[in-house]
């Protein structure tokens, strides 16, 4: 790893652990409903929808407001989709989506995902992207935000039978915390070149003439291909440059600060007019972490002991900085199947070295490699290099962050709530090797608690694993894979990985917008969301109720290095229990063909 | 469960509105208005038409012009209205034989240049839009544009030099040349 590998990673852990406590200490006041400067807006919206800002909720009310009001955003995400023709703000003129495509969409936005088997600039109005995905952008960040908050307040309330009220939460999370930040952070952005505007793509002249192969067309406009299935295609060339345009900057703030990852353009965040500058690049980087870290410092603040939060950033800290620091050293070693045909990937101060097929110049191979270990250590999916190029290990630890459940920082809301659950799995495990009631922060965990927290651990391994045996064993699954041998099944194994977990980044050489893999992800993207967050927010019901007890002699403390130890014992043990057989047929394999010849 | 109904729709319409149309169009005023240019996709103009992004790659292939990374958009490379990167992986032999290909595209271009290819110049960017090139590439294929051109080496890479950015605020990113800017400059002096 090279110096300037390391620097940029101290810098930024230094910017986002330093912003962590302020953030989260706002957090805490904003939700605990201590910020008088926002009541007289708050109070206006609350008399708008009719909403009573004062009446509690029991959990399964909290649960069922929340999957009405995602509910509800699929139908209008799949609705703009299908309508977008007749609809303002097309000037491109795009025509409805296709139903499988529409619906997959919708959820993965809803969810959190944003998963895209569709390529944004060639499918997608402004109108959709603004009013259906910007909208889920935040809504589905707020989500994740509220439910980690009902959470923590099961652990800081005792004998209480409500968790908080939804609307009340939805409205302040997104009105006094996404809202604002994604504001200024869209404004740096557009300064550094990020685009906003609504106008028809723009076309220029090119210094010199491109000849290409381009498809003959029939008369339909459908792309003819001869007998055996391969597309015809004629000399052409061209002169003009068509510049895809649309207000980007004001979808990528939230894209990043909400971690959801959805690209306005097909490359994502490698494209340059969402990512023009490294300076951009990092303050897309820090926004992703910026949230899941402060909401550390807020859990403390609002369990009264601020030590816990600590300890739980500290676990995320460092499993980050390991992940870090291979996917770049690995990235940097580039690709020995290149040198072997004399090309200097040797790094040095003219330029990045590495293997950058599939990175861009601005980023090289060591910005690349940390956003994609940020990217995928939270559940945002948003990417500035194609992870389906990466070596191997390379390509390895983004789908090790996702299998690890999303706790490294994780998603918004998500990977804390992620996190607090490996953290009742901790203090289980130890109160079985001593023999004790576990308990956490003063409350005990028994069967009930234990029962959910397994659900919420296993579900996604679940739908991940099963998902992948269906994909690799139908005709249909296996269509879609772009590169031969080991690496092809690892393009299956990240599609499902990143669907069930809500990350949203893909090995993208995998032909995913099908029928098949629209309704599979689909599945995986939904019930591994919904899946987590019923028995986390039952969890909160039930933990509301219970007494505290005092800390007593036997009891572990949930702040030390002894369990921060542990609790990153338990993630690891349960991640690398469950995926180390598929790892090793796909990722490993073809490191040690790479490395070693076949 | 109607109540609940009720305040969903109404709590998401209201948020809806407010996130989805208020907001971006909000940043679209102010984006407008403090960063008109970057707003509108940072465009070069030559005689009052715009020939090209300062952020958006062309594709380039006469031996007098600076070459830029290679693009797998389709069907045309470098077609800004369909981003998108190989997506092929280390192994993929259709990559080895791409890169080898390139690799003797820019050798019959310059047979007299020995020394190894830098390896953005062979391998394709992510989004298949890159602006930029290593100044490693670019001084790799300065003699080569230089003798094109009929100008001296040293002309060449004071141009080379001009279009160079170093690393941003000293840490971020990497070192890169600006490839369009730097074509631009190389037709405009010989005009």
């Amino acid at each position: 790893m090279s110096p300037h590998a390391w620097l940029l990673l101290g810098a930024f852990l230094a910017v986002l652990l330093l912003s962590a406590k302020p953030l989260g200490l706002y957090i805490a006041c904003l939700m605990e409903g201590r910020l008088r400067i926002g009541r007289p807006l708050e109070n206006l919206v609350y008399r708008l929808v009719g909403v009573r800002p004062d009446e509690e909720m029991g959990w399964l009310r909290y649960a069922l407001a929340i999957l009405l009001f995602n509910g509800l955003g699929v139908l209008s995400v799949y609705a703009l989709q299908r309508l977008q023709l007749a609809l303002p703000f097309n000037p491109q003129q795009m025509p409805a989506v296709t139903p499988d495509s529409a619906f997959n969409t919708a959820v993965s936005f809803v969810t959190n995902t944003n998963w895209q088997g569709y390529g944004g600039e060639s499918t997608l109005g402004y109108l959709v992207q603004m009013l259906g995905l910007t909208v889920q952008n935040f809504l589905s960040a707020a989500t994740g935000i509220v439910v980690v908050v009902a959470l923590i307040r099961g652990l800081a309330r005792h004998s209480a039978a409500t968790v908080g009220n939804a609307w009340v939460d939805l409205t302040r999370a997104t009105l006094y915390l996404l809202l604002p930040l994604s504001f200024l952070i869209a404004i740096v952005l557009a300064g550094q070149g990020v685009i906003q505007n609504l106008d028809p793509y723009r076309e220029v002249a090119t210094l010199e003439v491109t000849r290409f192969d381009a498809p003959r067309l029939d008369a339909a406009g459908q792309p003819l291909s001869d007998d055996k299935g391969a597309v015809l295609t004629e000399p052409a060339e061209t002169a003009v440059q068509t510049l895809a345009m649309g207000p980007v900057a004001s979808q990528e703030a939230i894209k990043m600060l909400g971690t959801n990852g959805g690209g306005f353009f097909n490359a994502n965040s490698a494209h340059p007019y969402e990512n023009p500058t490294p300076l951009s690049n990092f303050i897309q980087m820090l926004a992703i972490f910026l949230i899941p870290a402060a909401l550390c410092v807020t859990f403390g603040r609002m369990v009264g002991d601020g030590r816990q939060g600590w300890a739980v950033l500290t676990a995320m800290t460092l499993m980050f900085v390991v992940a870090a620091a291979a996917a770049m050293s690995f990235e940097q070693q580039g690709n020995p199947r290149l040198t072997a045909l004399g090309v200097d990937q040797l790094g040095g101060p003219l330029q990045s070295g590495g293997n950058l097929e599939g990175k861009e110049a601005r980023f090289g191979s060591a910005d690349s490699a940390l956003f994609a270990t940020v990217t995928t250590a939270a559940s945002c999916g948003a990417v500035n290099a194609m992870h389906d190029s990466f070596t191997p290990l390379g390509g390895l630890v983004p789908l090790v962050n996702m299998q690890l459940g999303e706790v490294i920082f994780g998603g918004v809301g998500t990977g804390l709530y992620g996190m607090l659950v490996f953290a009742i799995l901790a203090v289980f495990i130890s109160g079985l090797m001593i023999g004790r009631t576990p308990e956490y922060l003063g409350k005990k965990i028994e069967a009930h608690e234990m029962k959910m927290s397994a659900i919420a651990i296993l579900v996604t391994p679940l739908l991940v694993l099963l998902g992948t045996a269906i994909a690799v064993m139908s005709e249909a699954g296996r269509a879609g894979i772009a590169n031969p041998g080991a690496h092809g099944f690892s393009e299956i194994l990240y599609a499902l990985t990143s669907a069930a977990n809500n990350n949203g980044s893909a090995f993208a050489g995998l032909s995913a917008n099908t029928p098949f893999y629209n309704l599979l992800l689909a599945l995986a993207m939904w019930f591994g969301r919904f899946g987590v967050i019923v028995p986390v927010l039952a969890m909160a019901g039930a933990l509301a109720a219970k007494k505290r007890l005092p800390a007593g002699a036997g009891t572990l403390p949930t702040h030390g290095p002894l369990f921060v130890t542990l609790l990153i014992g338990t993630v690891l043990l349960v991640g690398l229990l469950n995926y180390v057989p598929a790892l090793a047929l796909g990722p490993i394999v073809e490191h040690l063909v790479l490395w070693l010849g076949a | 469960m109607k109540s609940l109904l009720r305040s969903a729709l109404s709590v998401f319409v209201l948020l809806s509105a407010i996130t989805g149309l208020a907001y971006p169009l909000a940043v679209t005023g102010i984006a407008g208005a403090v960063f008109p240019e970057q707003a509108a996709g940072s465009l070069i103009f030559k005689d009052g038409k715009p020939v090209g992004s300062r952020l958006i790659g062309q594709p380039f292939s006469d031996p007098g012009h600076f070459w830029g990374r290679p693009s797998a958009t389709a069907p045309q490379p470098y077609n800004a209205a369909a981003s998108s990167g190989s997506n092929q992986g280390p192994l993929n032999p259709a990559l080895e034989d791409a890169v080898k290909g390139r690799i003797a595209a820019l050798r019959a271009a310059d047979p007299g240049n020995g020394a190894p290819i830098p390896a953005d110049l062979v391998t394709a960017s992510g989004s298949g839009l890159d602006p930029h090139i290593s100044p490693a590439a670019a001084l790799w294929q300065l003699g080569r544009v230089a003798r094109a051109r009929g100008l001296r080496e040293a002309q060449v890479r004071a141009l080379v030099d001009a279009n160079t950015e170093g690393r941003q605020w000293g840490f971020l990113g990497e070192a890169r040349v600006n490839v369009l800017a730097l074509n631009l400059a190389l037709d405009a002096l010989q005009r």
